[in-house]
């Protein structure tokens, strides 16, 4: 079976979800575009999207149209000669209307297992609980004729140990997508002592295909990615923990928060981070992840306390940030969230006496976002930090013991094998977290 | 036969400003003014420079796609909502692609010689960022023939005018004519930001050559010949001109300096199901060009400065060998050399042209007038240009599809 033959039937599991909508849009386009092949125009392509929520697939067709039609009309040029021969279709717009369609078309919206029992490829993007991850999986196996292949997009649980649950040696991978997958460029591929070449090798086609960067990562509760932001996040919660003994614990978490996205030009604050990955998700990979950690615990009992009063962050259907350690306007924190009054608390009543607190950043005019795109961002940003190192500033100590920390956490990945040298754990907080530095650097030496 | 029977006269113009990418006020996402409002405030920008609607005999109005960029026909229906004064009188619209301006200031030249109107309104208009780029360029592409839509280009009008820059740079070398189409755009950008309506009037960029040269053409994701900065951009906006005989001048109070006086043009259509004859031409341009300077009795060289239709950098290019400034092949070279700039032996686009100021495409030919009329009248502004005392004249060429339907009208001081 080649590469071609192998995506005439694939399934995603969990296709409503954040994560799955945007595997599932991905799939679709190439299968489409594979389909509007001259020599495959006679083959029936389809691509299960497999969920248990009648709401949510509803909602991801609706996805799907929107980000189909994008995708159309930027690839128009090539559109125009893939539908040369289509007398029929003569404007952009009647090409693009057909082409929505096309990819649409491949889509098969299910919520039962069953139509997954043909399929050869299976992505599976449900929620991450390997119980459930094991128990759908090895269903799937056990009645379907193809010996399918599975791309989980877990990003904590050891693939062998999925692998190994649900009986499946040798035809699994992790192909760990970043949120959006739509528009994030990485991808961490993990692979397992037993993966077939083949296996990855289809991977790697069908991630160039998507125009995806792969990292591999070993095959390590984490693995990179959440390697990182895990213990970068602990990090942060420990130091607002510790802050808040002398202080309002809301006006802690608003200067760590400030110090990882202003002094540390990061996109933005690490507890706006977690709001937006989802308190409940970062409490969860953790909790999936401490077994197989042996000399750290990564775990943390403001995350209980805060999922315990209901605080979740994440993200509602419409993209749109939830209330987590912050409230949201218009997608900007405006208030901090107490665990003791069990309220929120304005971002402006606190904020001039911590920014004084703080002191001043290196240079005003550096941010992530006005150096994220220039060529000579790694010198401006040793100017900064060299700056920064120099100053005696509350902030700007908090500040290098934060990178300092970060760039620890990038090193133990190497040392503790996940990673397979640094460049690929700069490369993945490069291209998953869209950093503008990698965390293995010698800014704060 | 002669054309000018009798003396006519524009004056009076006004342009709204050019919207769209690279003026502030443009934002993709929100509300904007629709086309009644474009044609409103110019109609009425000229208006109260002539003593108002009451003075008016008739109106015309050039547009092009406002069934589709608006979904809206029945534009000369649209003159009376201008001024209340103007109901019930005689309003026709005229459509000629992106020469369609030019038609609507011909068909008032026209009335006038022909003795049924003394003053005439005459306005241009276009609203086409109703819609994304790519869809624009299909309603653009009905300014070609439908029939060959189909083999065209996904950016039809951009493809057309790429093949002509291919031949042109595979005849004469495509790094030496790039160096002319650098120019052009330089010209085109530095003259905008003297005119506060224009689209690019706020561009800062500090090296526009370096700018320009920073993309290459490519044809995986636009057409193979040319880049942005070669064309054009999609603009909403609407000029307006009076076009009087001397009885017209005289009933709204305006005296002949502030006036310009039409002394020549021609209107010259090749058939649209044809190809060009020579890509590396601008046929049609050439004959209007020739035909109109005849019929005024001057010479290119008496020309103070020229308005001409660069909807991409190669059409200005071709224009200048058109106009016969540059032999065939030489036309990059004479525009590279700054021949065509505001300080140039013959100024080109003073306010920015199509690519500068922007290209309503129906409205583009009323634009030009307005132009050619400040610039005679001393009324540009900070994009003012010093016209000679012996060389007091002025033309405007308007081009309607790939060479087709082209009007080139030349001025003098009044």
């Amino acid at each position: 079976m080649n590469y071609e033959e192998r995506l005439q039937n694939v399934t995603v599991l969990g296709a409503a979800g954040k994560m799955g909508s945007g595997i599932l849009l991905l799939t679709a386009v190439e299968m489409a575009d594979i389909s509007l092949k001259p020599e495959n125009r006679n083959k029936t392509y389809v691509l299960n999207a497999m969920d248990v929520s009648h709401e949510g697939l509803a909602g991801l067709l609706r996805y799907l149209k929107v980000q189909v039609l994008k995708i159309a009309e930027k690839k128009m040029v090539l559109l125009r000669k893939i539908y040369a021969d289509r007398t029929d279709l003569i404007e952009n717009k009647d090409i693009i209307d057909q082409y929505v369609f096309d990819v649409i078309n491949i889509v098969r919206p299910v919520t039962k297992l069953e139509a997954t029992y043909d399929s050869n490829l299976i992505f599976e993007a449900v929620s991450e609980n390997k119980d459930l991850k094991v128990k759908l999986l090895s269903q799937i196996d056990s009645n379907n004729p193809n010996n399918p292949w599975y791309f989980t997009n877990t990003s904590s649980v050891p693939i062998n140990v999925v692998e190994k649950e649900a009986g499946l040696e040798g035809r699994i991978l992790g192909f760990h997508f970043y949120n959006p997958p739509a528009i994030q460029k990485l991808v961490e591929l993990i692979v397992t002592d037993k993966t077939k070449k083949e296996v990855v090798e289809f991977a790697k086609t069908y991630a160039k295909n998507l125009r995806k960067i792969i990292v591999s990562s070993n095959d390590f509760a984490g693995f990179i990615g959440n390697g990182h932001f895990m213990r970068d996040a602990l990090h942060a919660i420990t130091e607002a923990e510790a802050l808040a003994k002398d202080m309002p614990f809301v006006e802690a978490v608003y200067m760590v928060n400030k110090v990882a996205q202003e002094y540390l030009v990061r996109p933005m604050g690490i507890f706006q981070l977690i709001d937006y990955v989802g308190i409940d998700v970062v409490q969860f990979i953790m909790k999936v992840m401490n077994p197989f950690v042996t000399d750290e615990e990564l775990h943390s009992s403001l995350l209980d306390k805060m999922i315990e009063l209901g605080v979740k962050g994440g993200q509602k259907p419409d993209g749109s940030q939830k209330d987590g350690f912050m409230k949201y306007e218009k997608g900007q924190p405006i208030a901090i969230f107490d665990p003791d009054k069990k309220e929120y608390i304005p971002i402006s009543e606190f904020k001039d006496k911590c920014d004084k607190k703080l002191g001043p950043i290196p240079d005003s005019k550096i941010s992530w976002k006005s150096i994220i795109r220039r060529p000579d961002k790694e010198v401006l940003l040793g100017d900064f930090f060299k700056t920064m190192k120099t100053m005696k500033t509350f902030g700007a100590e908090l500040a290098v013991k934060y990178g300092k920390r970060s760039n620890e956490i990038g090193k133990k990945l190497v040392a503790d094998n996940v990673a397979n040298n640094e460049n690929d754990v700069n490369t993945v907080m490069l291209t998953g977290f869209f950093h503008a530095y990698g965390p293995v650097n010698t800014f704060f030496d | 036969m002669k054309k000018l029977r009798k003396k006519v006269y524009m004056t009076a113009g006004y342009n709204t400003i050019s919207l769209g990418t690279g003026r502030r006020e443009f934002h993709p996402k929100k509300p904007r003014p629709g086309i009644e409002y474009y044609i409103k405030e110019a109609g009425q920008g000229t208006l109260k420079q002539i003593g108002g609607a009451r003075n008016v005999d008739e109106g015309a109005i050039g547009n092009f796609m406002a069934p589709r960029f608006n979904r809206q026909g029945n534009l000369p229906g649209f003159i009376p909502m201008i001024d209340e004064e103007l109901q019930w009188k005689p309003c026709t619209s005229t459509e000629g692609a992106c020469g369609s301006g030019a038609l609507a200031l011909m068909s008032g030249i026209k009335s006038v010689l022909a003795d049924t109107a003394d003053v005439v309104l005459t306005v241009g208009v276009e609203v086409q960022n109703t819609m994304k780029a790519i869809y624009v360029a299909d309603v653009l592409a009905g300014a070609g023939w439908y029939q060959k839509r189909k083999n065209g280009h996904a950016y039809f009008f951009p493809g057309q005018f790429s093949d002509r820059a291919g031949a042109y740079y595979e005849k004469y070398g495509m790094e030496y004519t790039r160096k002319g189409f650098c120019r052009w755009f330089v010209n085109a950008i530095k003259n905008a930001r003297l005119c506060p309506t224009a689209q690019e009037y706020e561009n800062k960029v500090a090296d526009l050559e370096a700018l320009y040269n920073k993309i290459k053409p490519n044809g995986n994701t636009f057409v193979d010949n040319l880049t942005v900065f070669d064309c054009s951009k999609v603009s909403d906006a609407a000029s307006a001109i009076a076009i009087v005989s001397e009885e017209g001048l005289k009933r709204i109070g305006i005296p002949k300096e502030e006036a310009v006086e039409i002394v020549g043009w021609a209107q010259v259509e090749r058939n649209v199901t044809y190809d060009p004859p020579d890509l590396t031409e601008l046929t049609a341009i050439k004959k209007a060009a020739k035909e109109a300077l005849e019929s005024a009795n001057i010479t290119i060289h008496d020309l103070a400065t020229i308005e001409t239709h660069d909807c991409f950098s190669i059409a200005g290019i071709l224009a200048t060998e058109a106009f016969g400034f540059a032999e065939p092949g030489k036309g990059a070279q004479f525009v590279a050399d700054g021949n065509t700039a505001r300080d140039g032996k013959i100024p080109m686009n003073t306010t920015g042209g199509l690519i500068g100021w922007g290209h309503p495409t129906g409205g583009t030919g009323v634009h030009q007038a307005v132009t050619i009329w400040e610039q005679l009248t001393d009324k540009a502004g900070k994009a003012q240009i010093e016209i000679p005392k012996d060389r007091p004249y002025g033309m405007t060429v308007n081009m309607g599809g790939d060479d087709v339907t082209v009007v080139a009208i030349v001025y003098k001081r009044g």
